[in-house]
């Protein structure tokens, strides 16, 4: 054996052992993979998601110590919105015994929701995901609190109802929904259409391909409708053209509503004065005034540690970002306060997940009064109370311009529940009795 | 049955004759929206002419060039040394890819030199967004964007800017390669590089030229798409907009580029307007393909592709 393959055997070995060590949890960490696309057409919005998250569990590391002394260990892997490579990076990072995934795509949710209960790994798809799986009775390893794409839509019709001045004021009227031809962008669907069944408004939908770059058909059709409302489900360069259209066929921008995932920073910024006036959902408030951001900034971006441009730190998506991962950790929290404080399996998680009640006392300790409303899940109910609410561009900045909306919970969650049952039994899942496990 | 057949074979046409000036509307937004493609799939014509190369890389150059645009005004520089410097970038990444990518493979098969062009997509792709940043930026070099109804028609002024554009550069090309000097020499070089070099034109001068171009149609393309979307990673993706108008109107095409650009064009949003809710809307993407290949079964070399003939 010569130098030569000495030196090639030792850096074998290095490679093979690199890993290893790179991948091993300390004592006393809990690993969550991130699945982000700071690359790719949905780059721009997937940055601030990863970033919010990588700031939040950074605060929680290095200003509390972790989760009750337990830190936050947490690796991105790039996606590129990709669901093929979602999959992937779930099962590359599977590796590192996670209790928790957060998939931050509607497609890489569907594929990962058959996985969770044998993996006993919870998904949290925060406001976004599979509507039906927000029945824990049917999965419970899979939540979608603060609310579903279901609820939000129901919550919509309610707001323009308020604005027309009453339930009543919308038989006749027409709602055109402008969104993504995919699953992701179907799903308000057959809430709309329930609604504009029982309510008698007439609904249009309007579907947009993906990526979204050329939609003069659908705007065409959507002047030659001349609708009073339209409501769009976009996502990436779809946002920013459907806004681009509507103002320059000059429809009421004011009319015009995006749901929370159609309401960034980036989607008005091509529209530039056009944009004033578009409204979108959204389940929590914008900008960085609140407490949590001034911890943010003392002990992370002044620590040199933030991941994004300190002037990006309030962004919308950054906001919704840093609240899931927000509840996320207190579920662990939670989770602690039963099974000890140490790293969690992912059966005690789930509990914690099912359990979390963040009160307005709660959001008040976390620096998030008045971000969000109080929330608590149940057994049954995986996407809790959650409550939604309009926020508005000024041209400069989003801000919030309605109260917090109930959504038709009483619509809502019998055709949830008939879905779940629908869903769970393609996949073979059986009912639980939650009544004998409380 | 006949109800389906009424829904595809007569309602339509009632419905255009039923508001004539809504199909005037759709018609032009067609138009509008097929110079746009045309744009795009110039550049691939112009290299594929010097060439033979299909390449691949021709959507991130619309995408490198908005993004260094935006990029210098975002910097505060005018508007019209920021489009010089642009261009300038332009022509030194031509002058890059001659030297790096294209004479190193000289005389390799063509689809050599097309996986080439892969490798310099994502190197422009990695390399734009690490010098000017992934997110949405606003490109705004003061074309209005407002619309404006003539007789009930709707016609949006930026649009309108883009089409005249597009004809502009389409009749400056068209001169280019039939009036001067270095456009003949570009033709002879398409039609055969070994006797183009035997009479003495300098092959690697003339592809410098020819990306060079294709760098500055690449511009044009991004300041119009990028208008209309803000210049963000998605321009890369129009390339895909551009391939049912090159097989439709031929790869060595320039007149071919505008014609089928707007035959699909208008093909794609009188199919979405009319058919498109009978199947649930969304068919243009795949409208656009299949209209080309309807129209390559009749003519396989595209509408004003070469036939190639070779003796065997």
């Amino acid at each position: 054996m010569n130098a030569r393959t000495l030196l090639t055997m030792a850096l074998a070995a290095a490679v093979a052992a690199g890993p290893a060590v790179t991948t091993a949890l300390a004592a006393g960490e809990m690993f969550v993979p991130l699945l982000v696309y700071r690359t790719g057409p949905y780059a721009p919005n997937g940055i601030p998601l990863a970033n919010g998250f990588n700031d939040y569990f950074n605060l929680i590391n290095d200003r509390d110590g972790g989760v009750n002394g337990v830190r936050i260990a947490f690796e991105e892997c790039e996606t590129q919105y990709d669901t093929k490579q979602g999959v992937e990076c779930y099962e590359r990072l599977k590796g590192r015994s996670p209790v928790l995934v957060n998939p931050f795509s509607t497609g890489i949710t569907y594929q990962l929701i058959p996985k969770a209960p044998g993996d006993k790994i919870v998904v949290h798809s925060s406001g976004y995901g599979m509507t039906a799986s927000a029945d824990g009775r049917w999965f419970p390893w899979v939540f979608n609190f603060p609310m579903t794409y279901w609820s939000q839509a129901s919550a919509f019709v309610k707001y323009v109802a308020q604005q027309e001045g009453g339930t009543d004021k919308l038989k006749g009227k027409k709602i055109v929904h402008v969104y993504h031809n995919s699953p992701y962008g179907k799903e308000a669907n057959p809430t709309l259409e329930t609604l504009a069944r029982d309510l008698g408004f007439e609904l249009t939908l309007l579907a947009v391909d993906h990526p979204g770059q050329e939609q003069k058909a659908t705007w065409l059709q959507v002047r030659r409708l001349n609708p009073a409302w339209i409501y769009v489900s976009g996502w990436g360069v779809m946002n920013q053209v459907a806004v681009k259209e509507a103002a320059a066929i000059g429809f009421p921008m004011d009319h015009v509503v995006g749901n929370w995932w159609t309401g960034t920073e980036a989607d008005v910024v091509p529209a530039g004065e056009g944009a004033k006036g578009y409204k979108s959902m959204t389940f929590h408030a914008p900008g960085h005034g609140f407490k949590v951001h001034q911890d943010i900034f003392k002990h992370v971006y002044d620590k040199g540690k933030g991941a994004a441009k300190r002037e990006d730190v309030g962004e919308v998506l950054y906001n919704r970002s840093i609240i899931n991962a927000m509840l996320d950790t207190e579920a662990m929290r939670l989770a602690m306060t039963r099974f000890g404080n140490k790293p969690l399996t992912g059966e005690q998680l789930r509990w914690g997940m099912e359990n979390l009640n963040v009160t307005e006392k709660r959001l008040e300790e976390l620096g998030m009064k008045g971000m969000l409303r109080p929330l608590r899940m149940t057994c049954e109910n995986h996407e809790g109370n959650g409550t939604a609410a309009v926020q508005q561009w000024d041209g400069k900045k989003w801000t919030i311009i309605s109260d917090w909306i109930e959504p038709m919970r009483d619509v809502v969650r019998p055709k949830l529940e008939a879905a779940a049952v629908e869903e769970a039994k393609k996949l073979g899942y059986v009912m639980r009795d939650c009544a004998k496990e409380k | 049955m006949t109800d389906l057949l009424y829904l595809v074979a007569v309602a339509p046409f009632t419905d255009m004759a039923g508001s004539p000036a809504f199909l005037v509307e759709v018609l032009l937004g067609g138009v509008f929206a097929g110079l746009m493609y045309s744009l795009v799939a110039l550049g691939f014509v112009l290299i594929f002419k010097a060439s033979g190369v299909f390449n691949f890389a021709q959507g991130v150059m619309v995408l490198f060039a908005a993004l260094t645009l935006v990029g210098l005004l975002e910097r505060g520089v005018p508007v019209v040394v920021a489009l010089a410097l642009t261009t300038a970038v332009m022509v030194a990444l031509a002058f890059a890819i001659e030297r790096l990518v294209l004479r190193p493979l000289v005389n390799q098969e063509h689809i050599i030199l097309f996986m080439a062009t892969i490798g310099l997509n994502f190197f422009l792709e990695g390399f734009g967004e690490m010098v000017w940043g992934a997110n949405v930026k606003r490109l705004d070099i003061g074309i209005p964007d407002r619309s404006f109804i003539v007789r009930g028609v709707q016609i949006n002024q930026l649009e309108l800017t883009a089409a005249l554009t597009a004809a502009v550069l389409v009749t400056v090309l068209a001169l280019f390669f039939q009036k001067t000097r270095i456009g003949r020499a570009l033709r002879a070089v398409a039609d055969d590089h070994e006797a183009a070099l035997s009479i003495g034109i300098p092959l690697k001068t003339i592809w410098v030229v020819v990306w060079s171009v294709a760098g500055v149609v690449a511009i044009v393309a991004g300041v119009m798409w990028g208008a209309k979307s803000g210049v963000q990673f998605s321009l890369s993706l129009i390339a895909l907009k551009a391939l049912p108008v090159l097989i439709l109107g031929g790869f060595e095409s320039v007149p071919g580029a505008i014609v089928g650009g707007l035959i699909i064009g208008v093909g794609e949003k009188v199919g979405e307007v009319y058919w498109g809710p009978l199947v649930g809307g969304a068919i243009e993407n795949w409208f656009a393909y299949v209209l080309a290949l309807a129209f390559l079964l009749a003519r396989p070399q595209g509408l004003f592709g070469e036939k190639i003939i070779e003796r065997v």
